[in-house]
């Protein structure tokens, strides 16, 4: 237990998705202009994020790493497709989409008009594929701790996301220099984050 | 394979006319991918606290962005509306899984450095952004011209970063010192590095400062808020 805990943390404070790895900045700078349309593009991450790293981790393990076909007979036990890993992962993250998105449309259209375009843009989100990518990097031992992953993973896209917007939505008063109005402000804001995160980076889990 | 349609832009104008020039020109300042249509910010950040990394995955997203205009660009009166978002995937995920086994097999090491972000040039923004926004409604040529064009400006920022990020945090340049041993403060001298540059943040914070820099001079592209 207390090891999923741990993965959980990390995910969130010290290998932050943003701050860290810079994963998913294009929809992290274009979509926190209000703190009202990030909370939705953080909820609609963090529930792809927990639905593909685990069935990504699965297809990696009994389709994908060298002699994961072992279960089919032992003549395919020498069989290495890790080749396929990116063609299979960006399909079952662009199919997962497509189907999440159909099915809050069908069950809950108030959220489904309030995500509007951010659900299919999800489908081209560095940080999506990039937590399919990690989970198979750091070979997690059990489909538990993968899904604990990625739902950590979402859950740090999500703070960070909302967290500028609420800076975004306040700068808005300042007087900024003319040239550095939008992106090149939020950049720095991105930056002086990331150094605040930083100090997460010391806690040994 | 692509010379037949060449051939056609030919008849109507030259191939280096000015509109195709401007093609290759504007995403180097006035459109570039990544200060002004803020593309491809996630790869471009990452990998640039080495020059040889940033090169070789500039060389890269040129690749893949040049050979994936040209495939959308000749496929796209037979993309079905509904389902390109999945055409166009499929398309650059065989691209990249090429460059992949190109890399691990020719340059290991750069290979193990850039790790996932690699596979990443699939969810680069700037690719399924120039498909979407070029290669669906453009003829062969020009398409080649504007992939080659927006990952250059992409690769130019790369870069420029990358040198900024390695000679202020290691002294060093391509992996070559350029600063003296003997300034170093270990050896007696009065000079260290600034660690700093090669911590994530510092990244986002030289592409902010190439921001204030252009924008002071090319002033139109000032934001209002």
């Amino acid at each position: 237990m207390q090891e999923l805990v741990n993965i959980f943390a990390k995910a969130i404070f010290v290998e932050n998705m943003v701050f860290a790895y810079f994963l998913g900045m294009c929809s992290y700078l274009a979509v926190s202009q209000t703190v009202k349309t990030s909370l939705g593009l953080g909820a609609a991450v963090i529930f792809v994020l927990g639905m593909t790293v685990p069935i990504n981790y699965l297809l990696e393990n009994y389709v994908l790493a060298e002699g994961a076909l072992t279960w089919l007979g032992e003549q395919y036990a020498d069989v290495n497709l890790s080749f396929l890993t990116f063609i299979l992962f960006i399909a079952v993250i662009a199919s997962m989409v497509q189907l999440v998105e159909m099915v809050v449309e069908k069950f809950s259209p108030t959220l489904y008009s309030s995500l509007g375009i951010f659900l299919p843009l999800i489908a081209v989100n560095c940080a999506i594929l990039g937590g399919s990518l990690f989970m198979q990097e750091r070979s997690y031992s059990n489909i538990t701790e993968a899904s604990v992953f990625g739902l950590g993973s979402g859950v740090g896209f999500f703070v960070a996301i909302v967290a500028l917007a609420a800076i975004r939505e306040k700068i808005r008063y300042s007087n900024v220099p003319g040239p550095m109005r939008g992106l090149g402000i939020t950049f720095v804001i991105t930056g002086l984050m990331g150094i605040a995160f930083m100090s997460f980076m010391g806690i040994k889990l | 394979m692509s010379t037949e349609t060449v051939d056609k832009t030919k008849d109507k104008e030259p191939l280096f006319s000015k509109k195709n020039r401007k093609l290759l020109k504007d995403p180097m300042n006035d459109d570039n991918p990544i200060t002004v249509q803020v593309l491809g910010i996630c790869s471009a950040l990452a990998i640039t606290v080495q020059l040889k990394p940033a090169v070789v995955m500039a060389m890269s997203v040129v690749f893949v962005m040049a050979a994936g205009n040209i495939i959308i660009s000749l496929l796209r009166n037979m993309i079905p509306q509904r389902v390109r978002i999945i055409v166009m995937l499929t398309v650059i995920a065989a691209l990249v899984i090429l460059v992949d086994q190109v890399l691990k097999a020719y340059l290991f090491d750069v290979s193990k450095q850039l790790s996932v972000f690699i596979g990443l040039i699939i969810t680069n923004c700037i690719i399924m952004g120039r498909f979407e926004a070029f290669a669906m409604g453009n003829g062969v040529w020009r398409s080649f011209l504007d992939g080659v064009g927006n990952a250059a400006g992409y690769g130019v920022i790369l870069i420029l970063v990358s040198i900024f990020r390695e000679f202020f945090g290691t002294g060093t340049l391509w992996g070559i010192q350029l600063i003296p041993e003997s300034w170093y403060m270990s050896n007696g001298g009065f000079y260290s590095d600034n660690g700093m540059m090669l911590l994530p943040p510092m990244a986002l914070i030289s592409v902010a400062l190439i921001i204030w820099v252009q924008r002071s001079y090319n002033r139109k592209l000032i934001e209002e808020n």
